[in-house]
């Protein structure tokens, strides 16, 4: 498997067609996002709704890494994929994920 | 082994022949004595492969292409209506560079309601990128279906290809069929061989969004496999004459064209007729041949070029219309002479639509009617030959 994309100048350089040898967890989704959803850790319940909601499998369960925490385990958004839909602020049953602006760069 | 066989079933022995690994398809009039065979085959073990029952040609032409697209040989088999319904699933398998072969039996489309010969449905689906054989007899539909998996699996081709053959006339009629040694047939046509597929060990993407800024390479590439192709047919065709005795010449096959001033073309079983046609006008003193499409894409317009510069009249038979204006034959055959300096006058004739028998009488009215051409001039573009009534 390569870890850099194909370097592409001409139609030479093309596979013979749309196959490409990096999976499509290469394409940097996160790119597109124009808002950006942020867990708010003091009020998530761990509950995993926004686990089982994100349309991208954008959000991944972690261990919890801070000491004396509610929770062993605890939902993190991959920014990488996340294209800033807002389902998983929409579904958060305890409102625990603001959306806000990207900062234009 | 000789076996006498409907084109139908001969179809199926070249399946069985080339070993092919999943059958997907939905039975029409008149493919469907093509895929019961295989069925047969598949039931009493004749024949390794999975039989896949779906619910439409569209789902028969997608599994094809899910099959396909693990690195395994697959067939399916189709007509008229259940081509059209395909249409989709067959610019896919083109893009994804998917070999699968498919038994296409000409049938006319509907309305008005008519199973019979006709290459409409065929014709149709010219722009998709499927390479087309035309064929002839029964012998040339079994021989097609072992040379187009040949053609289609080569490295610089990738493209799926139609073994095309005339409803009841071929399909539902007898003929002697010689059908070649199975180790023959495996060594011509060794086990298909992917570049890529797809294989949980090696994870690759597979058709992805292409945007604006390469779609177009892409395309250019489909169309330098079409041309790759052109030349394997070629040699395909020869070396599978020279292993199994029998010569289909490539894209077109002529008929004394040596010194011919007037050259008839068509395609499919209206060439066996006009073969004797042509013997009867010979015999008289006329100077006319005879020009055989068996390959309609990659459509052979060297050879047109070249038939172009020896000739003064190009009678084009079609066994279909495209309406608004003449033949696709016709106007394809048109098209590659017109950058030459040769310029032999081209007649269109509509011939045996929509199963309408093309009967010795009707050829040598329609060759006579060419060479009249050939003495007076181009009366009209085109002519609807045995149209009751007149135009």
């Amino acid at each position: 498997m390569r870890d850099k994309p194909y370097e592409i100048r001409t139609w030479k350089d093309l596979p013979y067609a749309t196959l490409t040898e990096v999976p499509s967890t290469f394409n940097n989704t996160g790119t597109w996002r124009t808002v950006r959803p942020i867990i708010d850790y003091d009020k998530c319940i761990s509950c995993m709704t926004c686990w089982k909601f994100c349309p991208d499998v954008a959000i991944s369960i972690v261990p919890n890494k801070k000491e004396g925490a509610r929770f062993d385990e605890i939902p993190e958004i991959d920014y990488f994929f996340c294209k800033g839909c807002g389902i998983c602020a929409h579904e958060c049953p305890v409102n625990a994920i603001d959306i806000v602006e990207e900062e234009s760069k | 082994m000789r076996l006498t066989l409907t084109g139908n079933q001969a179809n199926a022995w070249g399946v069985k022949l080339s070993r092919v690994q999943v059958v997907a398809a939905y039975p029409i009039t008149p493919q469907t004595t093509i895929v019961e065979e295989l069925a047969e085959f598949a039931a009493n073990g004749q024949l390794d492969t999975q039989y896949i029952k779906v619910e439409s040609e569209h789902s028969a032409m997608a599994a094809c292409i899910a099959a396909e697209n693990t690195g395994v040989r697959t067939y399916t088999a189709s007509s008229s209506h259940g081509i059209a319904l395909m249409h989709e699933m067959l610019h896919w398998a083109v893009g994804a560079r998917l070999p699968i072969v498919m038994g296409a039996v000409n049938r006319a489309i509907g309305p008005p309601w008519n199973i019979w010969a006709d290459h409409t449905d065929t014709i149709s689906q010219r722009d998709t990128g499927w390479m087309q054989f035309y064929v002839e007899s029964n012998q040339e539909v079994l021989d097609t279906i072992i040379q187009a998996y040949k053609v289609a699996e080569s490295r610089d081709v990738l493209l799926p290809a139609m073994a095309i053959e005339d409803a009841f006339i071929l399909s539902h009629t007898v003929e002697r069929v010689e059908i070649p040694d199975q180790e023959l047939v495996d060594e011509f046509l060794p086990p298909y061989n992917p570049p890529d597929y797809l294989n949980v060990d090696d994870p690759k993407g597979f058709g992805s969004l292409v945007m604006p800024d390469w779609y177009m390479e892409f395309r250019y590439i489909i169309a330098r496999a079409q041309e790759a192709a052109r030349k394997r047919i070629r040699e395909v065709t020869k070396e599978y004459a020279e292993i199994f005795g029998r010569d289909y010449h490539g894209l077109v096959e002529e008929y004394r064209t040596e010194d011919a001033d007037v050259v008839m073309v068509g395609a499919g079983t209206m060439v066996s007729t006009a073969r004797d046609v042509i013997d009867k006008l010979r015999s008289e003193g006329h100077k006319i041949g005879l020009l055989k499409i068996r390959v309609f894409r990659p459509f052979p317009y060297e050879e047109f070029q070249d038939i172009a510069k020896r000739v003064d009249v190009i009678g084009v038979m079609d066994r279909s219309f495209t309406f608004g204006y003449g033949g696709a034959m016709f106007s394809e055959v048109k098209g590659a002479i017109y950058n030459t300096d040769a310029r032999p006058k081209i007649k269109n004739y509509l011939i045996g639509i929509g199963g309408r028998d093309v009967t010795p009488k009707m050829l040598e009215d329609t060759f006579r009617n060419a060479l009249r051409v050939k003495d007076h001039g181009l009366d009209r573009e085109m002519m609807w030959v045995d149209l009751k009534g007149g135009e």
